[in-house]
């Protein structure tokens, strides 16, 4: 396994937000991570990064056990993370977005160039807007920015926190597509999502937590058949749609 | 018109040394939120090991430029390393408490630095050496001495260089992230550690470059001085909006223009009346100050 998360406990103060999180994303893989608000999705996703700290068990990433290394020192190790709601720098212009994503490259330009191209290559609307600030983007180009800035570490692991989150069906698809296709170039994806639908659609397996611990796991193709799952995360975009 | 152009000419000199002083407020203002206000006594800190390199370590004795740079550099590096040593001491054990808690504790700096001082320089008015010669040249009816020239001619410089690093170099652009959000610059791979502490070099290294100038130009120093240097500079880089480069140094600009014409068309003893009415005016009508946009909303 790429990453294995081993009965992870993470409290906040007295309140306990995980209670024993195990879960595992092989390389090339797309897992996804389902489960409704507070659920401790995203206490997950930022005790893997390193911006939070487990007071009990393990995250193990390639190998080496980074529970206790700083986020940055994570980021160095191949684990990026795209964090929920974009936190791009708005006073930033695309590009010093894009340069900061590979800020660990700094020194090497022409590498730095290099992704930064394949990053517009890969969301040509930023392209167009690369000297403008990021918070003059529209919110669909915002969680590109997100996506292409966390991309130029060239990560091994790449982790979404919710990527859909406030943008159109037909947008949140277009961007759940492009998510695939990072996959396919040879990138492990943990993707949190509330859209439980699209996520199921394009990932391998899937796990379902629950007030702090994993309540469901297994392929996404039987998830999105089970009847739990269907009546608690698919039942309502049914009614919708 | 004729004492305008003067007064103008003083005003942008005395404001040059104020903006330097301001910019180390915003810097650090900008990336941790903190009011600095140990950033006036850290400029007498290297206001004073200029005097001191000056008048008791004989550097006058080498060719005028070369005294002149060690004059301003062992002085900077001076005034980085205990802006750093203050960081470490006493700003980052509370960088993750309360912002009331790290403010009251810059006011405490602040306090220890001007007693350092005066323990050891004593409390007694100083007298810089007139190292450049004061004789200039006439603009019209204005008067601008060489020594004027020189000195603003440094600051711009500092200040040029500043902008270049900020706005050119990974650290610096890493530096603006960071007045946005911490975490998401974690997550860039960005030592946020590290990046505070060069903010904390810079701000030091402005400080005694601003110290040493106000020495020669002022001449007469003591170890109190920091507190109303502080304070208008404060009121410049809010004035600029605080967090915002450009903004202290046209902040810091603006206040020496104001108290030379103060000085010159009502008296000198006005000067701190129309600066802080000015910091007073700012604050409630335009909190943001005159270029700030996002800042003032975070606080």
């Amino acid at each position: 396994m790429l990453l294995e998360v081993a009965d992870l406990h993470v409290y906040y103060g007295n309140i306990e937000a995980l209670k024993g999180i195990t879960l595992g994303v092989d390389s090339g893989e797309i897992v996804a991570v389902l489960g409704s608000n507070g659920a401790g999705k995203t206490t997950t996703l930022k005790t893997i990064s390193g911006l939070l700290r487990p007071r009990s068990g393990t995250v193990t990433f390639n190998g080496a056990n980074i529970v206790g290394r700083s986020a940055h020192e994570v980021v160095a190790l191949g684990l990026s993370q795209v964090p929920e709601g974009r936190r791009i720098f708005n006073v930033l212009t695309v590009d010093e977005n894009l340069s900061l994503g590979g800020y660990l490259i700094r020194r090497h330009r022409d590498l730095q160039r290099k992704r930064r191209d394949s990053v517009y290559q890969t969301f040509p609307q930023l392209a167009a807007r690369r000297k403008q600030l990021a918070g003059t983007l529209s919110g669909g180009e915002q969680q590109m920015l997100a996506i292409g800035r966390a991309l130029m570490s060239e990560p091994k692991l790449l982790m979404l926190d919710e990527p859909s989150l406030g943008l159109s069906p037909l947008l949140s698809r277009l961007l759940l597509k492009i998510v695939r296709q990072i996959s396919n170039q040879g990138t492990a994806v943990l993707l949190v999502e509330q859209n439980a639908r699209q996520a199921l659609a394009i990932s391998d397996r899937a796990y379902v937590i629950e007030t702090g611990s994993i309540a469901l796991s297994g392929k996404a193709s039987q998830l999105a058949a089970d009847e739990r799952v269907q009546k608690a995360y698919l039942g309502g975009y049914e009614a919708v749609s | 018109m004729g004492p305008f152009l003067q007064y103008t000419i003083n005003g942008l000199t005395v404001g040059s040394f104020y903006a330097l002083v301001a910019l180390g407020y915003t810097i650090v203002y900008g990336i941790i939120r903190l009011i600095n206000f140990a950033q006036g006594d850290l400029t007498v800190v290297g206001m004073f090991l200029g005097w001191s390199l000056l008048t008791q370590f004989g550097i006058r004795l080498l060719p005028l430029p070369v005294a002149l740079f060690l004059a301003f550099l062992i002085p900077m590096l001076g005034t980085a390393v205990t802006n750093v040593v203050i960081l470490q001491l006493a700003y980052k054990p509370l960088l993750k408490r309360s912002l009331l808690a790290i403010l009251i504790t810059a006011l405490g700096a602040s306090l220890v630095l001007q007693n350092v001082v005066r323990l050891i320089f004593g409390p007694q008015i100083q007298a810089y050496p007139d190292i450049v010669p004061l004789n200039g040249f006439g603009i019209g009816p204005a008067h601008v001495s060489y020594l004027q020239v020189v000195l603003f001619a440094a600051s711009i410089l500092l200040m040029l260089a500043l902008y270049l690093f900020t706005q050119g170099t990974p650290v610096g652009t890493a530096m603006r992230a960071l007045a946005v959000d911490h975490d998401a610059a974690r997550l860039m791979g960005i030592n946020v550690d590290r990046v505070i502490q060069i903010a904390f070099v810079v701000g030091g290294l402005l400080a005694a470059a601003s110290g040493v100038m106000l020495g020669i130009y002022y001449i007469q120093i003591q170890f109190n001085n920091g507190f109303l240097l502080g304070l208008r500079a404060f009121t410049a880089a809010v004035l600029g909006g605080i967090g915002n480069i450009p903004g202290a140094m046209a902040g810091g600009m603006i206040i020496g223009l104001l108290e030379s014409y103060t000085a010159g068309y009502i008296s000198s003893k006005w000067q701190d009346v129309v600066v802080f009415g000015v910091l007073i005016l700012v604050l409630v009508i335009r909190p943001m100050g005159l270029f700030g946009e996002r800042v003032a909303e975070r606080m």
